[in-house]
């Protein structure tokens, strides 16, 4: 009986939370903390880009949660177009400014570490244009959702959007690798042999990005739980009017 | 075959309106919807032509059977008279535009465009399309708005002569139409109830 | 099907009904542009290619909101829906007719644009035909953005900010054809896929079309 669909009850949901959200909110600062001050303190220079290497501690796991935000709100968006639960269309609202935030720190670290590797704040480097084109889809995504005032359309109308923005996000990011073959270093992590990290930065790398997967969930939940609660005051505003 | 509705209920932007209404209308009959203003009549009306799902019940009649008319009418300003009924006959396959322009007593006016016409001259156009989609069960929302007395009379006849060939007509209406063979259903003892507070449904917490 | 397209046709070309304001709009992007860059033959030639595609893609999304809103408030969308035609056929037959008003007549204007932005000889041949692969998808991608912002009341910023993103790939990928068609290199991966979007969009959007619109009416 203990069936995942369960905590799709609003219900359910508020009670597990109430004590979930405080331990991962907790934890979420901790592993953050630890991953970042190990990686800026306790890692040695790098021998060509001496200590500006060390914003690909922030640079790295807010990119990749910039990304799995969005997959995340594709999942929630399925989900509630199939099985019609509320608090899934209410997760994937919760998700979106979180990965619109995301992005934008990708894209500032990004210009930061850039300036001085690159001598320039900007590229039109296939990675950099895709990552723009994706905080465009955000601010579409969320644009939608403020316009529309009835929840279960917003809810219909977004998810709809997600899908196919998912399709053309795609699209663009194989354009902009066709369009210009850039001068981004490839990906930091790799899981193929002979990667190029040493496990010096590998190390506190991961608990860093362990910490932002945290942020984001511990955001999330909070998001989803603000949504609920409005929802259901406008619920109670709604019976108190036909009373 | 005719139009049986049970035990619908319907919403309007997630708040719930109207609770188990059930009827049925047999070929030839007419059934006028009866209620105060945002009772859930237009509604129930969108929700029988298939715009809008129920919330719960049943409605049954044979496919592609119902013709609907709303408060719009769907008329194009810069189209004439007969353009605008003659695009309905097509989309609906069927060839009774001249026809029908005469029954509403608009054949002189088809040559002009639909934005020289009163108020009253458009709703004629707008009912007129009814005629053209050859559908027996018409699902009609406050038809006789600025009709002047004769026409309602007119339309009343058209009404009645459609009901002869064995059609049907579910109206949402305020006045009286002089359709003394229609019954009349009030809406108001349906008005929807919400579930008390700790009843368990899944979303409860939503309403 | 055809009375719908003559329908939307006809209410294009008659009074008020908005037919040549892309083109219009083309136009004077075009002569803009070079009031903005300086007249030099050289810069102009080299960015003729992008301007031209970005200029089509802006002209297009110009007359985007007509194509549900008119018949959204007239009432004509929820007869259209309780009509015997399916959405999704209306949503195809709405796309065509806006490509036919907006894209078709940008294609046949665009040579002229290229003679005013000094366009390289050997492309014009590529700039049509990737205008002509191109903008259909173009109006399909933006019906479906037409669809999603039917019902809402400043629908028209919101309807860019959606659509524009989508058209990256077209964009990119056309573009693509006639830079690449002006320094004389081969447009074959380009222009397969920039056709393969446009197929594509024409084949899977209008589903997602109608859906949105079914929610919109609701």
């Amino acid at each position: 009986m203990a069936s995942i669909w369960e905590y799709a009850n609003p219900l359910k949901f508020m009670r597990t939370t109430d004590w979930l959200l405080p331990v991962v909110a907790l934890a979420a600062v901790i592993v953050t903390a630890t991953g970042l001050i190990w990686g800026f303190f306790f890692t040695p220079d790098d021998f060509r880009q001496g200590a500006t290497v060390k914003i690909v501690f922030l640079h790295v796991p807010a990119a990749m949660m910039a990304i799995n935000a969005w997959v995340m709100m594709l999942v929630a968006s399925l989900v509630w177009l199939i099985r019609r639960h509320h608090v899934s269309a209410l997760a994937a609202k919760a998700a979106a400014p979180v990965g619109l935030i995301m992005t934008l720190i990708g894209l500032i670290t990004g210009a930061v570490w850039g300036q001085p590797m690159w001598g320039t704040w900007w590229a039109w480097d296939p990675r950099l244009t895709s990552f723009l084109i994706l905080f465009l889809f955000y601010l579409g995504y969320l644009a939608l959702w403020a316009a529309i005032d009835d929840p279960d359309t917003g809810a219909d109308l977004t998810a709809v959007l997600c899908l196919v923005g998912t399709v053309f996000a795609v699209l663009s990011r194989y354009a902009a690798i066709f369009w210009n073959q850039g001068l981004h270093q490839g990906a930091s992590l790799s899981v193929a042999p002979g990667t190029r990290m040493d496990w010096a930065y590998k190390a506190p790398l991961y608990v860093s990005m362990t910490g932002f997967g945290l942020i984001f969930l511990a955001l999330v939940l909070a998001g989803t739980r603000t949504e609920i609660r409005a929802r259901r005051m406008k619920a109670l505003v709604a019976r108190e009017r036909m009373a | 075959m005719g139009l049986r509705v049970t035990g619908v209920s319907v919403a309007r932007g997630g708040v719930p309106l109207l609770d188990g209404v059930s009827f049925a209308l047999e070929p030839g009959r007419a059934l006028v919807l009866r209620g105060p203003n945002g009772c859930g009549k237009t509604t129930l009306l969108r929700v029988v032509a298939g715009l809008q799902p129920a919330l719960a019940g049943e409605i049954d009649c044979a496919p592609d059977a119902i013709a609907y008319a709303a408060h719009a009418d769907g008329i194009k300003a810069t189209l004439s008279v007969a353009e605008n009924l003659g695009f309905w006959a097509a989309i609906y396959g069927t060839s009774g535009a001249v026809a029908a322009l005469s029954r509403m007593n608009l054949r002189a006016l088809a040559a002009r465009p639909a934005q020289n016409l009163s108020a009253g001259q458009k709703r004629r156009l707008g009912l007129a399309r009814l005629l053209v989609t050859g559908r027996p069960i018409w699902v009609l929302d406050e038809p006789t708005v600025s009709l002047d007395t004769e026409s309602v009379a007119l339309f009343a006849d058209v009404v009645r002569a459609h009901l002869a060939q064995g059609g049907m007509a579910l109206m949402a209406t305020h006045i009286d139409l002089g359709l003394p063979e229609a019954t009349l259903l009030d809406l108001r003892p349906n008005k929807a109830r919400l579930p008390e507070p700790g009843a368990g449904g899944f979303d409860e917490a939503f309403l | 099907m055809i009375a719908l397209l003559t329908r939307d046709l006809r209410l294009a070309l008659r009074a008020g009904g908005g037919f040549g304001l892309g083109l219009a709009f083309f136009l004077i992007l075009a002569v803009l542009v070079p009031l903005g860059v300086g007249p030099e033959t050289q810069t102009l030639a080299r960015i003729a290619p992008g301007i031209l595609w970005v200029g089509a893609l802006l002209a297009c999304l110009l007359s985007l909101d007509r194509i549900f809103a008119l018949d959204f408030e007239d009432g004509s969308l929820d007869l259209l829906a309780t009509a015997p035609v399916p959405l999704e056929a209306v949503v195809s037959i709405k796309a065509l007719a806006h490509w036919i008003t907006t894209g078709l007549p940008l294609v046949l204007v665009s040579p002229v644009l290229g003679l005013l932005l000094f366009l390289p000889g050997e492309s014009y041949g590529w700039l049509i035909v990737s205008l002509l692969v191109g903008t259909p998808a173009l109006s399909v991608i933006g019906t479906f953005g037409a669809a999603l912002t039917v019902g809402l009341k400043r629908g028209g910023l919101l309807l860019s900010l959606l659509v524009l993103p989508m058209y990256v790939p077209t964009l990119v990928f056309g573009a693509e054809v006639v830079s690449r068609g002006a320094q004389g290199l081969s447009i074959g991966t380009p222009l397969a896929l920039l056709a393969g979007i446009t197929a594509g969009a024409v084949a899977l959007l209008p589903f997602a079309s109608a859906l949105v619109l079914r929610i919109n009416l609701r």
